[in-house]
């Protein structure tokens, strides 16, 4: 567990950092997925950029009918934020939850979705939401729906030398919910489900489930077309085929699923 | 047992006294090998095997060599040390000992097996290189389940011998055949009691540091048995034992992980001498999950003869257990201790006991907190619920009609220890009473209206510690001894120190040797100074493990502090000119009898003593005395714990609402660390019950090498624990201490599975194995349900 030799440099503006990531240094949010990687040497990069220097990525405020949460802003303000918990609960919910006291004070919203990690609690309430990132790079800025950031174990559609400035989440009046399931009371989620209801209907997410974070949309579909939660629920891993592991089998991992969209669902409709 | 934590109470024996050592780990001012550093010194990086067994066909170190500021690579080839066996244990005689290089000499035999080992300028430099060395293997077939490996035609974990089997243990009572052909009925079980990681929060770590000019060999090493180290790296480094010390500094947490001597520890002291500096090593946490010896990995068979009224006539025993690739140095004797406790505290005379040992493609299993009885303990309390649901009998009541009675004690158990005190009946009503047993049944309907499952889990105890009287260590093929040794040291101000044999690595010695040296010598708890693990100021010390620094180290302490207490009363006799015979001690100092004005306090004798300017007749100068003491017997302590769950059928979480623990340790010199001991210990046993397995694939690889697959419990996964305490003195010591080091997480895993199963038996569950996580109880239901 000790990372290999590799060149650190702290960047104070965004031009800064993109640069050093164009250059193919390794951006450093909160380090809470990435340093351990290093310790392991499962990610042995030959140059990091730290973006803790860059006050522009920190904060959430409003913009219009989105809010804006710049990508170094940790999940613990996240989780305090009355913005955030008005408008998108599910995420709030997600940031409350994320591993221990101490992972939540030091790990980022940007870091948490450019690491992709296929069972991290932000991606899938970020997707739920129907939110957006901010990616910058030397050829300028440009805007990805959360869903189609990830792609698959800890694989973007950002290109190189791109980093993500900010979160945009839609100002909504849906209610909303993030349920999971860990195996410790602190733990890595086995299996995570947001739910969002409003007036255009449900839209719904999970973790845990697959190589990235995915749409539940067998489980929307029933409800958006005045089925039952119940013929949801029983529909709710259809053409989802999760990965056997120390975790739990293929079967649990569905019924999960079915537990948590139940739960979410049932939680968010009471708010 | 209420304990007020927050008062400071005095420091004698019995005092709920606040930690001695608080103050400088709860500030970080612990200091911990990795805190040493040497002057020149340098550091070690392991190159290890990345398959389970391999034949090593080339390795070529040239672009670790040629990275600046590596300054070598070993191999078997170039590191200058012995091949040999590494363990001291021989249960029986004739036990399968295959030598060990310290570095791979042509084949690997379990992932994290040390083939190179890199000498750098710093730890991160010797990392890199370690990655630059590049190894060519042969893989070579591989097995890591131990039943397998006895099957005919297995692969051979070692091909100088015709099968996998180490060694098979045996006990069988004359009359057990008979026994059992009485029996009304006989009921079956198997309990797989998994492989489990010591995980100590401080990893292990060394410094070697070989003076060539002198050929003086200094060991810093993280352990719980110094001295045992310092024999085997003069024997395996080639080096007179004279010329070799072994210090430990504050070692963080051990579990029997510690008691042990590492090729690594061999490997910086053989390093430093080919380098000429001091060669540092510290364990990373992906490597403690497989270069540090594992504990359990038992799988046990039971056939047990009952009566129709549930009493035991005959028990039957047939267990595997996996050694991993070589034997550690007490290895084989592990299992041996699971032989002694298989009745548990039960009256069952006649018995039949196998217990093969084999070798596996994996690293190597031995001590771990309990080593041998929590095994012991599962199984026969998992059997004890089985006859229980078998018969229709209650759980408590099918072990209350086998226990062994008060009037018993000693008792000659089948397995040829001798019980020295015990009143099981009373750990079970107290603990009874504590759990509100009697109103379980309410609170199991209440869940169930919620629609959740709830049970209720004993787990009733005995377990063998205080290790060990001498000629036992010797009849049970053990080369060493299980004696202890103290000092006690009187300055001339009246301060004392203490040395001890033994080597707390979280015991607390520096606390409780203190309130003993109060009680026993009335010198103040905070005037006493305790020294422990350095060879350079021990006799010998045998070290601490298998709950016997009390039992044995604080009697050994208990009898210098006599020794000395006795030269003084000679000396206060001469210096207040009366007879030896007209004495008393007051506590805290001699005083003619009846005479308060004619004394001579302690600190006053310890000046004397010094000063020497008076002696009697025949008596040398300075209070102080050695004593080596070995125990007449084991101590057995024992006790009841209560396990309350519920589970949640849509998810199978258990969720602990309650535990009682009730525990006999005999008398007691420290509540406050006696509670914590417990406390810790059955949070260890939660780890087995609930959380904890270390994997192996087919293919050897290791599945749960970090704490990210390896799920060690945190405190927010612990219940409130009740704990009380019976007590029984041991006879067989003048303080009647028995031992608590290990008790918790004997009693405490099958409390809990015997919860679990209690909660699912109205679906038919009769057996869980463990760890029980989610994903387990879950299929558990659906397939009691379909």
């Amino acid at each position: 567990m000790i990372p290999s030799t590799l060149e650190y440099t702290k960047a104070s503006s965004i031009d800064e950092a993109v640069a050093a990531v164009a250059a193919g240094a390794v951006p450093l949010s909160g380090g809470q997925s990435l340093m351990p990687m290093m310790r392991l040497r499962l990610a042995a990069p030959h140059a990091i950029v730290d973006l803790s220097g860059i006050p522009e990525l920190v904060g959430i405020c409003e913009d219009e009918d989105e809010i804006a949460v710049g990508a170094m802003t940790i999940h613990r303000e996240i989780a305090a934020s009355e913005l955030i918990r008005a408008h998108a609960g599910l995420v709030a919910d997600a940031a409350g939850g994320i591993g221990s006291p101490q992972v939540r004070n030091r790990g980022t919203i940007g870091g948490s979705l450019g690491h992709a990690d296929p069972h991290s609690d932000m991606p899938a309430t970020l997707i739920a939401a129907g939110a957006s990132v901010i990616a910058k790079g030397p050829n300028g800025e440009r805007r990805i729906l959360a869903e189609d950031l990830i792609t698959t174990y800890l694989t973007t559609t950002l290109e190189p030398g791109e980093i993500i400035t900010q979160v945009r989440i839609p100002k909504s009046d849906d209610h909303s919910a993030y349920a999971k399931f860990h195996r410790r009371a602190i733990d890595w989620t086995v299996v995570g489900v947001g739910v969002c209801i409003g007036d255009n209907g449900v839209r719904a997410a999970a973790t845990g489930v697959a190589d990235k974070p995915v749409r539940l949309s067998a489980f929307e579909a029933v409800l958006n077309g005045g089925g039952s939660l119940d013929d949801a629920i029983a529909k709710v891993a259809e053409g989802i085929e999760p990965h056997a592991g120390l975790d739990g089998s293929v079967e649990y991992k569905k019924h999960l699923l079915g537990v948590l969209a139940r739960k979410a669902h049932g939680e968010a409709s009471s708010r | 047992m209420a304990v007020d934590y927050t008062t400071q109470a005095a420091g004698g024996i019995g005092d709920a006294v606040l930690r001695k050592e608080d103050r400088k780990f709860v500030t970080g001012e612990g200091r911990y090998v990795d805190d040493l550093k040497l002057p020149g010194m340098l550091h070690a990086a392991f190159v290890r095997s990345p398959f389970g067994h391999a034949r090593i066909t080339s390795i070529d170190a040239a672009a670790a060599l040629a990275l600046p500021g590596v300054h070598a690579v070993l191999t078997h080839e170039s590191l200058p040390v012995e091949t040999g066996v590494l363990s001291a244990s021989n249960p029986g005689g004739d036990v399968r000992h295959p030598e060990q290089a310290i570095l791979v000499k042509e084949i690997a035999r379990y992932v994290g097996e040390p083939v190179a080992m890199v000498i750098a300028d710093d730890r991160y430099l010797a990392r890199d290189g370690a990655d630059l060395v590049h190894v060519e293997y042969d893989p070579l077939p591989v097995v890591v389940d131990a039943e397998k490996a006895l099957e005919a035609g297995a692969p051979l974990v070692h091909a100088e011998y015709d099968s996998n089997l180490v060694k098979t243990l045996e006990h069988h009572t004359d009359g057990f055949d008979d026994a059992m052909a009485k029996a009304s009925k006989v009921i079956k079980l198997r309990v797989d009691n998994q492989r489990l990681t010591p995980s100590a929060m401080e990893t292990r770590g060394c410094i070697g540091d070989w003076q060539d000019a002198t050929g003086e060999v200094t060991l810093y090493t993280s352990t719980q048995v110094a001295h045992f180290v310092r024999t085997f790296v003069s024997i395996v480094c080639g080096t007179s034992e004279a010329k070799v010390r072994v210090v430990t500094p504050d070692v963080g947490g051990g579990f029997g992980a510690k008691l042990n001597t590492y090729r690594e520890e061999f490997a910086v002291c053989a390093a430093s001498h080919a380098v000429g500096r001091p060669v540092k090593w510290i364990e990373d946490r992906t490597e403690a999950g497989v270069a540090t010896i594992h504990g359990r990995a038992q799988v046990q068979y039971y056939e047990v003869g009952v009566t129709d009224e549930g009493k035991i006539v005959a028990l039957k025993f047939d267990a595997i257990q996996n050694n991993g690739a070589y034997n550690m140095l007490l290895t084989p004797s592990i299992s041996h201790l699971t032989l002694f406790m298989v009745p548990g505290l039960y009256d069952i005379q006649d018995i039949s006991i196998r217990i093969r040992q084999a070798f596996t493609n994996t690293t190597p299993t031995d001590a771990y907190r309990g080593a041998g009885r929590p095994e012991a303990t599962h199984g026969i309390e998992r059997l004890m619920d089985a006859i229980a649901d078998e018969l229709g009998i209650d759980a408590a009541e099918i072990r209350r009609r086998n226990f062994i009675k008060p009037e018993q004690f000693p008792y000659s158990s089948a397995t040829g220890l001798i019980y020295d005190s015990g009143s099981y009946d009373e750990n079970l009503d107290a603990a009874l009473e504590l759990s509100d047993y009697a109103g379980f049944e309410a609170r199991r309907a209440e869940s169930e209206a919620k629609g959740k499952y709830r049970g209720i889990g004993l787990s009733t105890y005995v377990e063998v510690c205080g290790l060990a009287p001498s000629a036992v260590t010797a009849a049970l093929g053990i080369g060493a001894p299980g004696w202890e040794h103290s000092t006690v040291r009187l300055h001339p101000t009246g301060k004392a120190t203490v040395i001890t044999g033994t080597s707390p690595h979280g015991q607390g010695h520096a606390t409780s040797w203190s309130q003993i040296t109060q009680t026993e010598l009335g010198i103040p708890f905070e005037d006493v100074e305790v020294i422990h693990g350095d060879t350079a100021f021990q006799p010998y010390g045998l070290g601490t493990y298998g709950s016997r620094s009390l039992a044995v180290g604080g009697i050994a302490l208990y009898r210098s502090l006599g020794k000395v207490r006795e030269k003084a009363r000679e000396l206060a006799a001469h210096l207040l000119e009366c007879s030896v015979d007209d004495m008393e001690w007051t506590g805290t100092a001699w005083q003619v009898k009846g005479s308060p004005d004619r004394s001579k306090t302690i600190q006053e004798l310890a000046y004397a003593g010094w000063t020497s300017a008076s002696l009697p007749e025949g008596i040398e100068p300075v209070l102080e005395a050695t004593t080596f003491h070995d125990p007449p017997n084991f101590t057995f302590p024992s006790g009841t714990h209560v396990c309350e769950v519920e589970i949640d059928p849509d998810t199978g979480r258990i969720e602990i609402l309650k535990y009682t623990a009730v525990d006999d340790c005999g008398n007691v010199i420290n509540p406050l660390i006696v509670d914590g001991q417990v406390h810790g210990g059955i949070i260890q046993g939660l780890g087995q019950a609930l959380f904890e397995e270390t994997v192996y694939a087919e293919d050897g690889q290791m599945l749960t090498p970090t704490f990210v697959e390896y799920l060690v419990p945190s405190a927010a996964d612990v219940p409130e624990m009740t704990l009380s305490r019976t007590t029984t003195p041991s006879p067989s010591n003048p303080l009647g201490v028995k031992g608590i080091g290990e008790a918790g997480t004997i009693g405490a895993s099958a409390a809990i599975v015997n919860a679990a199963v209690d909660a699912l038996s109205g679906l038919g569950v009769r057996h869980i194995e463990m760890p029980m996580q989610p994903a387990r109880i879950w299929n558990v239901i659906q397939e009691a349900k379909s």
